[in-house]
């Protein structure tokens, strides 16, 4: 048998050899590591407009330098609830999550204004509940404010196979391109029905087995881009004089 | 007294038979997964595509290597009264090293293996081996033994994750730069069933992709190693 002496100066020594050597490891490698969360996050969010990037590349074709050269390029305004800029803050600082958890009219919007070939792109960003845990997407209006470009969509924890493929399966976003989200300046967004049905300008697709992923798509949807309503009835009213600057 | 000076010295790094059976029983007759039945929750979970079983393979194989080497570099040292929680700092550590790792190499893969790679601490396969193995071996053979265990709970995951992601996706190595698309509607794919006379009929298996299909899949893989390697048969 060891001694209590023994047994308490081993684990001390242990645990304060271990908690160096792990707090030297982590402060070398935590820069990069940002840096790669980051880009990772904004391949995300360019993953929305995957059909309008420069030379006709896809998100996974883009390298970091260039995907940051993009987020440097873009105008990125912060709104508020009523539709006005907030200055001093990035759209790429927001961080959704937190968004989420505050009240809504103090919520803080982010709007990422993308150029291609001198056409505009808005990509809003959304967020909601899937079936066992949050969802997210990103969702790229042309400069009509009205036309879908693009969706991506992620998850949590939704179940392999079935409600995870609104991100494994690229034919489920990809149903969202040309989707409307006004009809006739009333606002509808996009719904998620059961296949087979009709087809309109204002329902997609859902997945079979996934009905309540797919509920929750359009709940985010519809409640998520109802939050840019100010600023997309400003785009709508303006729309047709090119060049619309964000005040 | 004149026995131990005949007695010639181990060297410090001997690689023969007993050393080679280190490696190659876990592999087959010591099977990790399909004849210990350990570490079966990480071996569902994360073998719905190759590429990531195979990330989590290696890190396995490192962390069980090392694991080992430390636990019986420590083995004399460590009082018993402790010695779980001394494993458990040891795995913990060299598993948070994995973790930084990969955020630093591969930020993509550890946001899909998410939470287990942490779990690769509860995954009985290192525990196991330490207190069967490196706590009474040298730390040469525990290493290897170490090695040898992390390969055979590689070796099932890999298999594993390749029946899924070709019956489930199509695909193969998903994810990684040496992406293959197998069998699936578009021209892309190798097979292409839209407008294949053999293949038309061929649709993915959606139960390939969930955790469920890899619980059939050990257990046809336990049959079959069984029936030809009847020795492990349980006839009780």
């Amino acid at each position: 048998m060891y001694t209590t002496r023994y047994v308490i100066g081993f684990i001390l020594i242990l645990t304060a050899s271990v908690a160096v050597g792990l707090t030297g490891l982590r402060e070398a490698t935590k820069n990069k590591a940002a840096q790669n969360e980051d880009i990772f996050n904004k391949r995300a969010i360019l993953s929305a407009v995957e059909n309008y990037l420069p030379d006709g590349k896809k998100v996974s074709g883009l390298a970091d330098e260039e995907v940051s050269r993009i987020f440097a390029q873009m105008q990125q305004p912060v709104l508020d609830m009523q539709g006005d800029t907030i200055t001093g803050v990035q759209a790429e600082d927001i961080d959704m999550a937190k968004e989420r958890k505050k009240p809504e009219p103090d919520r803080r919007l982010p709007l990422y204004i993308y150029e291609h070939n001198g056409e505009k792109f808005y990509i809003l960003s959304v967020r909601g509940n899937g079936l066992w845990d949050e969802i997210w997407g990103n969702i790229a209006l042309k400069s009509d404010g009205n036309t879908i470009a693009g969706a991506a969509f992620d998850h949590r924890g939704e179940t392999p196979g079935l409600g995870a493929e609104i991100k494994d399966n690229p034919a489920f976003s990809e149903q969202f391109q040309g989707k409307k989200i006004f009809d006739d300046g009333a606002y509808v967004s996009v719904d998620v029905v059961k296949p087979g049905g009709t087809k309109t300008e204002h329902t997609v697709d859902g997945i079979s087995g996934a009905t309540v992923t797919g509920d929750g798509v359009a709940e985010m949807l519809y409640r998520g881009i109802k939050y840019y309503q100010p600023f997309l009835e400003e785009i709508r009213q303006s729309s047709g004089t090119q060049g619309l600057l964000v005040k | 007294m004149a026995e131990t000076a005949v007695k010639e010295k181990e060297p410090l790094f001997q690689f023969g038979k007993k050393e080679r059976q280190l490696i190659t029983d876990p592999l087959n007759d010591n099977n990790p997964i399909t004849v210990q039945v350990l570490g079966i929750c990480s071996a569902l979970a994360v073998t719905s595509l190759v590429y990531p079983s195979f990330v989590m393979a290696i890190a396995v194989v490192f962390v069980t290597g090392f694991s080992s080497l430390f636990t019986s570099l420590l083995r004399n040292y460590i009082p018993k009264q402790v010695r779980m929680i001394v494993q458990l700092v040891i795995i913990a550590t060299l598993v948070t090293v994995v973790e930084l790792t990969l955020k630093y190499l591969n930020y993509p893969i550890y946001k899909q293996l998410s939470v287990y790679i942490g779990l690769i601490i509860t995954n009985c396969i290192v525990m196991g081996r330490l207190e069967a193995f490196a706590m009474a071996n040298k730390p040469w053979r525990s290493f290897l033994d170490g090695i040898g265990n992390g390969l055979g709970y590689g070796a099932i995951l890999i298999v594993v994750g390749i029946i899924r992601e070709v019956f489930g996706k199509g695909s193969l190595f998903a994810g990684s730069p040496i992406e293959m698309k197998i069998i699936g509607p578009t021209a892309d794919y190798f097979i292409n069933t839209a407008d294949s006379v053999w293949f038309g009929w061929y649709a993915n298996n959606n139960l390939m992709v969930l955790p469920a299909a890899a619980m059939f899949i050990i257990g046809i893989l336990i049959w079959v190693q069984r029936s030809y390697n009847t020795k492990l048969v349980d006839v009780s």
